[in-house]
């Protein structure tokens, strides 16, 4: 990782607490740069202003692709390419195409959700994103804020704003 | 994180567990060294296996003749073993998919475990139809590939066909579900870890960091691939039972099929779920994240499929005789009462008597009892598709060429071989993954954990007490 940023944050202990301090935050109008978690804090996303993910609507498209693929496959296939006769059925015998096209459109469904949210979430075999804290994965809540363009009042105001906040560690670091 | 917690429900955490105690105890046995037990177990399971690899290559050496098949029976332990282990598999699928769109919080705590599990038992699965093509080294044939053979397509008319599309996207979504699960629990042993073991899970965890948008497309993503799964579960067993219900077989060419195959499938997947798990959480020390509660639920469910399995059982009886159709009714009855008696009535007995005990809620909450039952029902569920698969066959059209079948001692071997395969990959998972999703069981912690409920319990009955006071001071 080339761009390096220096990181003011405070670490919380508990998600009530978190919650009201990114509402603290918000409300003063301190920008956070992003909230770290150990498991998915219900409401964060609400509070923090998050837009919803688009990635079911991405799912919906990669399953259309599934079932127009294996569909349009098959069909091809038994009129067009290579015509036969399976126990006296018409060649284009779509009821039993169902199962294979119900298939591909989960494969390609759930194998292009999973693909995209490793991409656009900068995640995947081989990447190594540094990370704040080791015990933002075990217990500990963060709040981060990004000290570039910003004063020594307004680094002041985001160390006073965690001690109000109630926050138990609070740390600077390079990233 | 839910302010109101339900005081009916039971806890699912014991022990007064912290978020830092849960990280803890559930990262520990990929921390420490294994017990000799773990050791003599691995041992036994590479040996098992290793049986199994023998028993596979002489039978491709030599071919499908080591196999006591015969003209009539073209079907015998192959298909059965393949049946029961697909079945096995679903129910990782199900406790982590359709609890999941139910929001039942049991689930977190043996989801991963059993997640592992359904993958382990598809890979034993897939390896008895691979091995039944006779010619493995041919086994791309049923890809449809352009070849050079005209190109000469397969039959997607096929229930087999299907079969193959179902079982490998069944298995490649159960890896996709499984592994986004460990990610963000891979991160938390990399960030505790030092060295080599730091390298290994640092490639592992995918640089997870945690972020808030992360966990919000991660719990997007699992929802999404949850509701995918759960009719993919239920598709790949019905089309497991097409391979029946489509031929013209008397005894197979039945419409009940598909719903009878999966509450089978659920019904087995669960006996083994329990099997495994209490004795995972016995020797994992991970009472506290199973507890009784989970085992309760657990026999619940085993309760309900197989009480629908029961009732399939009848039907299918009942329909044959009421069909008033011959061929049927003869094909009913040799299943019965005819040569294969003995296999019927342990399926009979394992799956519809047995489970009948669950209704006593003391036996629900006894280990040694469902741990038991749970050995007893995977006994009925093979019983349940050999008596299917052999016992039609054995009796087919005509008299002169009816016959016995007793499986070769290869096909014993290759049976037994996927035990070691099983064992090992699972005994192999519990030492480098968390068996338990931690992340999962930390979300439910507030609502979950016993000091909560008990808390919450406490509270409520102090302000009931409050008000009544107050309702007689009026």
């Amino acid at each position: 990782m080339s761009d390096t940023k220096e990181v003011l944050f405070g670490l919380y202990d508990d998600e009530q607490d978190l919650l009201k301090a990114v509402e603290a935050a918000n409300n003063k109008g301190l920008d956070i740069m992003d909230v770290y978690t150990p498991f998915p804090v219900h409401g964060l996303d609400h509070v923090m202003g998050l837009s919803e993910s688009r990635l079911h609507q991405a799912g919906f498209v990669y399953g259309m692709l599934g079932t127009l693929t294996a569909f349009g496959f098959m069909t091809w296939v038994f009129t067009r390419d290579w015509p036969i006769i399976f126990g006296g059925k018409p060649y284009f015998s779509a009821p039993s195409f169902i199962p294979i096209t119900f298939e591909l459109t989960v494969l390609f469904a759930a194998i292009g959700m999973v693909v995209t949210f490793y991409v656009v979430s900068g995640l995947g075999p081989g990447i190594t994103n540094r990370y704040l804290h080791p015990r933002i994965t075990d217990d500990k809540f963060c709040v981060a804020f990004e000290t570039a363009g910003k004063s020594d009042d307004e680094l002041t105001g985001i160390r006073n704003f965690f001690g109000t906040t109630g926050a138990s560690e609070v740390h600077q670091k390079e990233v | 994180m839910g302010s109101v917690i339900a005081p009916v429900r039971d806890h699912l955490i014991e022990g007064s567990k912290t978020y830092h105690d849960i990280t803890e105890d559930i990262c520990r046995p990929t921390e420490t060294m294994p017990k000799t037990m773990w050791l003599v177990a691995l041992l036994l399971s590479v040996t098992v296996l290793t049986v199994g690899i023998i028993a596979i290559l002489y039978t491709i050496w030599v071919g499908i003749g080591t196999w006591n098949l015969n003209r009539t029976i073209g079907w015998g332990w192959d298909i059965t073993n393949f049946v029961w282990w697909i079945g096995i598999g679903h129910a990782g699928t199900l406790i982590s998919a359709i609890l999941l769109l139910f929001r039942q919080k049991w689930r977190t705590g043996v989801n991963r475990a059993a997640e592992a599990m359904t993958i382990f038992a598809v890979m034993c699965a897939g390896l008895f139809p691979l091995i039944h093509m006779g010619r493995i080294w041919l086994g791309f044939f049923i890809f449809p590939y352009p070849n050079t053979r005209g190109p000469l397509w397969v039959n997607f008319n096929s229930p087999l066909l299907w079969d193959v599309f179902a079982i490998s996207t069944y298995l490649t979504v159960s890896l996709l579900f499984w592994y986004t699960g460990l990610v963000p629990d891979f991160a938390t042993i990399r960030d505790r870890s030092k060295g080599i073991r730091k390298t290994i899970y640092n490639f592992l965890s995918f640089g997870w960091t945690g972020s808030a948008k992360h966990w919000q497309r991660w719990e997007a993503l699992s929802l999404i691939l949850a509701g995918l799964a759960t009719p993919l579960v239920l598709s790949v067993h019905t089309i497991v039972s097409f391979d029946f219900a489509t031929s013209v077989i008397p005894g197979w060419h039945t419409t009940i099929f598909p719903p009878y195959f999966v509450a089978g499938a659920v019904f087995s997947g669960f006996a083994m779920v329990l099997t495994l798990m209490l004795i995972v959480r016995k020797v994992l020390n991970l009472e506290d994240y199973i507890t009784l509660n989970h085992v309760e639920s657990m026999n619940k469910i085993i309760v309900l499929t197989g009480s629908i399995v029961g009732v399939a059982y009848l039907t299918e009886l009942f329909i044959s005789w009421y069909s008033g159709y011959v061929y049927e009714q003869s094909a009913f009855y040799n299943r019965a009462v005819g040569i294969y008696w003995w296999s019927y009535f342990g399926m009979m007995f394992c799956n519809v008597i047995s489970p009948q005990m669950f209704w006593s809620k003391k036996l629900r909450r006894n280990v040694t009892f469902t741990f038991f039952m749970s050995i007893i029902i995977n006994i009925g569920m093979w019983f349940e598709r050999f008596v299917i698969i052999a016992t039609t066959l054995a009796r087919d059209y005509l008299p002169s060429s009816w016959s016995y079948y007793v499986p070769s001692l290869t096909e014993i071997g290759i049976y037994v071989g996927t035990f070691g395969l099983f064992f090992t990959l699972f005994l192999l998972f519990t030492r480098v993954a968390p068996v338990i999703a931690i992340a999962e069981v930390k979300a439910i912690l507030k609502t979950s954990g016993d000091q909560y409920i008990k808390a919450n319990a406490e509270n409520i009955a102090a302000k009931a007490k409050a008000e009544a006071v107050e309702e007689t001071a009026h």
